[in-house]
């Protein structure tokens, strides 16, 4: 079945999976980037403006806004995702019944839907009828209860990285328990008996030797972070003032309820230009620590 | 612990009294880590558990005491009035969960029907330019669908796609299809190849092949393709919010969505918001508890590139 022949039949396995890419993801990047070109609504006609939406967004104050913010949730969630992450894999790595049952229980929330998690975060912040201010009330914490989601964008961007965190920590953690699982036992072993410590164990040992998965969780939990909707769409919805409006947020609105088609595209490609960056750097940095 | 011992060992003046208790205090100190790491499991555990547990039991509250401000901890008495709010909240919840369950359904069906083949096609023929065919079925992996929305749309409205489950499941095909393409080519690649060859012999074609010898021996894959393409599918809220704008199409992230917009407007229903977290969050659970060893497995092969 290797023969000359046999190639085409190959690709003959390919070709349904092959049509689907090109007509669900290929020609809708062509399109998008027609699109970004164009002044596009669903009520006027199309009008080609060339880059004109890409001059627009340099001085949409907004598109900035956007920008900072979706940046700002990167930078502040990705370091506590990594340490936290890392921490729980190093509690939980040895397979022991009660740590195997907690690695369980701290990946549960990563099967569940952002959307479902997001508005059981809503709720328990809720002003009134929230547990966290009953709680933090009863501790004697807080004095009032504190309004979550309200005037203050930071104090709503905390919340949601707290909720954040609780739904997708386990995701490292448990790509770190792998990686971990990965090293070799007589390195570990030879290390103690040189009288190593436990975390200079960890220093010399563990963190060099799961370097690249550290590299790939960081890089995933990037571009998800880059990629954030569903959380800002539901706990803030943007507000106050679309100032909690991510990126992906802003290609919504601009798209759908606005109907700036046009505008929402170029949006849309520069994002994935981000992303896309984003990736390379990935590759290139872990070509090298293989190397 | 071992470097310990051995130090102790080594003092050859030392009484076995001595000895004794150097071991006894080694296996305190032993013990007192044990305890350590078993206080900051359970604490763990306990962070990790209590906003379900919470939401789970304010589900079952009664209507009066869910909109009772501040909230209790725990229910006074057990009702399922908010389910019952749930059932009958705008076109119904089996609507909405018979369009999340569809939705999901298609989403494995188009899923294995693309990656059985070209899994089974990349991972056993020589075919030509493979490495680029490759990187073109993988470009899912770099470009965000998210940003695909608005063109898919147009797409979906040229072909009457939009406010179809069909539709729905094409966008979380596409989402997922990299991943499972990945995962079903490696899985074909672990089938040996005398198997295929005696198979040959014996006058099979390769279509035979596929169906009598590999598909068995790639079942892990297939059920790890399935588990992720459901758990995407039925979770999945943006691409569903962009292309289902009737209430009848509505899935149930959508329905969920919808309640919480209700805030800026009047009072939301918070027990029957408990409710519909309950309900959309325990397949995922069911399934992840069930089939957790393809999970990982899945997550890890994916994870390995």
């Amino acid at each position: 079945m290797h023969s000359k022949t046999s190639s085409y039949v190959g690709l003959l396995y390919v070709a349904p999976a092959l049509a689907f890419v090109l007509t669900f993801t290929v020609y809708p990047l062509v399109q998008m980037v027609w699109m970004s070109l164009h002044n596009w609504s669903l009520i006027a006609a199309k009008k080609f403006i060339g880059f004109g939406n890409f001059v627009k967004a340099w001085n949409d104050p907004q598109f900035w806004t956007s920008l900072e913010f979706t940046l700002k949730y990167t930078i502040l969630i990705t370091p506590v995702l990594m340490v936290l992450g890392y921490l729980i894999a190093l509690l939980t790595a040895e397979n022991r019944p009660l740590r195997q049952f907690t690695r369980s229980v701290v990946f549960a929330p990563v099967v569940i839907g952002l959307g479902a998690s997001s508005l059981l975060w809503y709720w328990l912040f809720s002003y009134d009828f929230g547990l966290i201010n009953r709680a933090l009330m009863d501790l004697g914490v807080i004095a009032k209860p504190v309004v979550w989601f309200g005037a203050d964008a930071d104090i709503a961007l905390g919340a949601v990285i707290v909720s954040i965190v609780w739904k997708v920590v386990g995701f490292g953690t448990i790509l770190f328990v792998a990686a971990i699982h990965a090293i070799p036992g007589e390195i570990g072993e030879a290390a103690m008996v040189d009288g190593a410590s436990y975390w200079q164990r960890v220093r010399r040992i563990t963190l060099p030797l799961t370097a690249k998965t550290i590299l790939l969780v960081t890089l995933v939990s990037v571009i998800g972070s880059l990629l954030a909707f569903d959380q800002f769409y539901i706990m803030t919805a943007g507000q106050p003032r679309n100032l909690t409006a991510t990126s992906v947020f802003l290609i919504y609105l601009n798209s759908f309820p606005y109907l700036k088609l046009g505008y929402g595209a170029a949006l849309s490609l520069i994002l994935a230009g981000i992303i896309l960056v984003c990736t390379c750097l990935q590759m290139l940095l872990s070509r090298r620590s293989h190397a | 612990m071992s470097a310990f011992g051995e130090a102790a060992g080594r003092g050859m003046s030392r009484t076995s009294a001595q000895h004794h208790a150097q071991g006894l205090v080694g296996r305190l100190i032993n013990g007192r880590q044990k305890y350590l790491v078993a206080a900051a499991c359970v604490a763990v555990c306990t962070v990790m558990l209590l906003p379900l547990v919470a939401s789970v039991l304010a589900s079952l509250k009664s209507t009066e005491e869910a909109a009772a401000a501040p909230p209790t901890y725990i229910p006074r008495g057990l009702s399922l009035d908010s389910y019952e709010r749930l059932w009958n909240y705008q076109a119904g919840l089996p609507v909405y969960f018979s369009n999340s369950l569809g939705a999901a359904g298609l989403t494995i069906l188009f899923c294995l029907a693309l990656t059985i083949p070209a899994g089974y096609g990349l991972a056993k023929f020589r075919i030509p330019g493979k490495e680029a065919l490759f990187v073109v079925l993988l470009l899912g992996l770099i470009v965000p669908y998210q940003a695909l929305l608005t063109p898919l749309f147009f797409l979906f409205v040229q072909l009457k796609l939009h406010n179809s489950l069909v539709g729905l499941a094409i966008v979380h095909t596409a989402i997922q299809l990299p991943f499972s393409i990945y995962v079903m080519r490696n899985a074909f690649e672990a089938v040996p190849r005398e198997l295929e060859e005696a198979a040959i012999m014996d006058g099979c074609n390769s279509f035979q092949v596929l169906v009598h010898i590999c598909l068995p021996a790639v079942v892990p894959a297939i059920i790890t393709v399935s588990l992720f393409a459901f758990i995407t599918s039925w979770n999945e809220l943006l691409a569903a919010l962009v292309i289902m704008n009737k209430d009848s199409s509505f899935t149930l992230p959508l329905i969920l969505a919808a309640a919480r917009q209700q805030t800026s407007i009047g009072g939301t229903d918070w027990g029957m918001l408990q409710a519909g977290i309950t309900i959309s969050i325990i397949p995922c659970m069911a399934f992840y508890l069930l089939l957790q060893k393809y999970y990982m497995a899945g997550l890890l092969s994916g994870a390995v590139k």
